[in-house]
Order: C-alpha cells, then structure tokens, then sequence
C-alpha cells in the first residue's frame, strides 16, 4: 500500500522560463503580418462566399472599390452607395477615379489595372451592374469580385 | 575605477518583460486584418461605341446555355425552373456534350482523358462543340449579389473541373497555378486550349429593381 503513496509526490510544476520566448515569437508574426488600415470603410461589408477563388499575383495592380449600405444611415441613408479610397463616390466619378488610380501604376502595367470589387452580399444587381458600366467607360476591364471562401 | 564601475552595472529585472511583451501582443492581435485579396476575376466587355451598332452575331440557340436569375432569385435554367444544385454538372455536361464538332472538335475530343470523354452526350439539342459553347447569366436589378456570385462560381468550377482534369490535377491546384512560372503557365495553357471560358454576362433587366 505504502508503495501507491510515494507516487503523489512527484512535482508537476511547469517552467514558465520560456514562456517570454513564445510570447515574443507569436508578437513578431503579429508585427510582421500586421497591415494598418489606411483608410475607413463607410460602408457595410459582408462579402460573400464562393469556392473557385483565384488570388492575384501582383498586389500593386490592384484597386479597390467597396459597394453596400452606408453605415452611417442618418449621414448616407440607406441605398446602396459606392466608395472609393477615402470618399464616398457617385457612379458618374467612377471613371475619373479610375484614371488616377491608373496614373499611380508605372506606365508599362497600366492596361491590367484590376478592380477589386468588394461588395456587400445584401446588394442587388443594380449598384453592380451601374458600377460595371462605368467600368467598362473606364476601360478597366479586369474585375476581381472579392468573396471569402465557402466552407461545405 | 573602471572595474569598480563594472561591478556596479544595475541589472534590469526581466520579469516583467513577459507582461509587456503580452501587451504588444494583444495590440497587434486586435489591430491585425489578415489582408485577403481573393475573388473570382471577371473580364468585362469592352465598351461600345454608340455610333456602332451591336455586331450581329449568329449564334445558334442550341450553343447558348442560359441561365436567368430574376428579382426573387429564383433560376431558369435552359427554360426550367432550377436550383444552383446541380448547376455545375449541367454546365459540365452543356460544355462537353460534342453535338456535332467540326474536325478540330473531334481532335479535342480524342485529346481528352476517358472522365470527361463520359461526359459526351452528343445531345444534338445541346452545344455543338465546347469552343462554340456560351454560358450566359442574365439578372435583373433586383436580384442580389450573393445568388448572381453563386450562379457566377458555380459556372467557374465546372470549367475549372474540365481545365483541371486534362491536366491532371485537382481543382484546387489547377486555380493555383500562377501565368508567371514557366512551368505552371505551360499547364495553364494546357488546360484551357480548346475550350474557352465563354461566359457571358448580359446586362440586368430593369424591373424589379432601382
């Protein structure tokens, strides 16, 4: 019986000496993968989800253009509005956007300027389709819906 | 005096480098948006010129697969009555079904590997041959987004499935293969000859919609 009682006493303490280690590692990936956002988002944004994802190889091509309902409802009121780096844009501004957007990439990239679209999944066709117009206007054609992936 | 100094040296304590090493932490933690650029890329149309009329293409009835989604996202698909469940299948099956290839057709079928030569029906009222088939999705203004992105996907995988299996890789890597490796983009071009992603995106209808 006696030999059960000895085995209680083995310590089960824990060295907590490399604990500052990890926290520091998980702090640098944080650090590191940290993008501060430049910008406020006026609009609502629940992208949606799709499955055959592509993503871009060149990030320096891209701009984005957010579509949803304002959050701000007594500011903005609630259709659909379209906003564009900083500012919220009418659909007429669009290609003059565009264009600077454009005028920022280096001279030999500027035909594949991509829109990354980033809309709202509550949005109808309508906003879409009247900012695809414009698009088109702009001619930048290459359109990136944006879309999380769906989980099945 | 020097070595007198030395031994003075104060030692800074490290304990609690571990609290303030948790406090950076939990300010990158919530201020991090992992950023995520990925989407399904769309090429749009180029604009017309109002003083040229549309070109008046012929293209038979039989080589477009239509899907209409209308303002209470509800589908028609080929004139019935559909759900997005089975769609890419039937896309699948519309892009292959080899009703009457030309020669060129007929190479492409042979080149095929034996799944995707399954797939031909040789329905003589479906696509003629899968460089003449056009997938065309139609809303209204006031179908939402998130259906027509559905529809939009869903027609995506079935031409990424076809792309993928005559190179012998899965969906997933095919969509990961990058134009700027020489290897990869040989095996993109691979997949694609022959069989173009004709997709094509009508404008909305206005009812229903603002």
């Amino acid at each position: 019986m006696a030999k059960f009682k000895k085995k209680s006493k083995a310590s089960t303490a824990i060295s907590v000496a490399s604990l500052p280690d990890i926290v520091f590692i998980l702090l640098f990936f944080f650090m590191v993968t940290t993008v501060m956002r430049e910008q406020d988002i006026l609009v609502e944004q629940k992208l949606p989800q799709a499955s055959q994802l592509q993503k871009l190889q060149k990030k320096t091509l891209i701009s984005y253009i957010y579509l949803g309902n304002p959050k701000n409802v007594a500011l903005y009121g609630t259709e659909p509005r379209i906003q564009a780096n900083d500012a919220l844009l009418n659909p007429a501004d669009i290609v003059q956007w565009v264009n600077q957007e454009r005028d920022l990439l280096p001279e030999s990239e500027r035909g594949l300027i991509t829109i990354s679209m980033k809309a709202d999944k509550d949005v109808k066709m309508g906003p879409i389709s009247d900012v695809q117009t414009e698009l088109r206007e702009a001619d930048a054609r290459r359109v990136l819906y944006a879309a999380t992936k769906k989980i099945d | 005096m020097a070595s007198r100094m030395k031994k003075e040296a104060p030692e800074i304590p490290a304990g609690s480098m571990a609290d303030i090493a948790f406090l950076l932490l939990i300010f990158f933690l919530v201020t991090t948006t992992i950023a995520s650029d990925k989407g399904i890329l769309n090429f749009l149309p180029p604009k017309q010129d109002p003083n040229v009329p549309p070109p008046d293409i012929k293209v038979n009835e039989r080589n477009i697969f239509t899907i209409l989604i209308n303002a209470n996202d509800q589908l028609l698909v080929e004139g019935e009555y559909g759900t997005t469940e089975s769609l890419d299948q039937d896309v699948k099956a519309f892009i292959l079904n080899f009703g009457a290839p030309d020669e060129e057709g007929q190479a492409l079928y042979n080149s095929l590997p034996a799944s995707l030569q399954s797939l031909a029906l040789r329905d003589p009222a479906s696509s003629d041959d899968p460089s003449e088939a056009i997938v065309s999705i139609k809303t209204n203004r006031g179908t939402s987004y998130d259906i027509y992105l559905e529809v939009f996907d869903l027609v995506k995988k079935a031409y990424f499935d076809i792309y993928a299996a005559r190179v012998n890789l899965s969906s997933e890597e095919y969509r990961a293969l990058s134009a700027e490796m020489p290897g990869e983009s040989d095996l993109q071009d691979k997949g694609k000859e022959g069989i173009p992603m004709a997709i094509s995106i009508a404008e909305p209808d206005k009812q229903g919609g603002n």
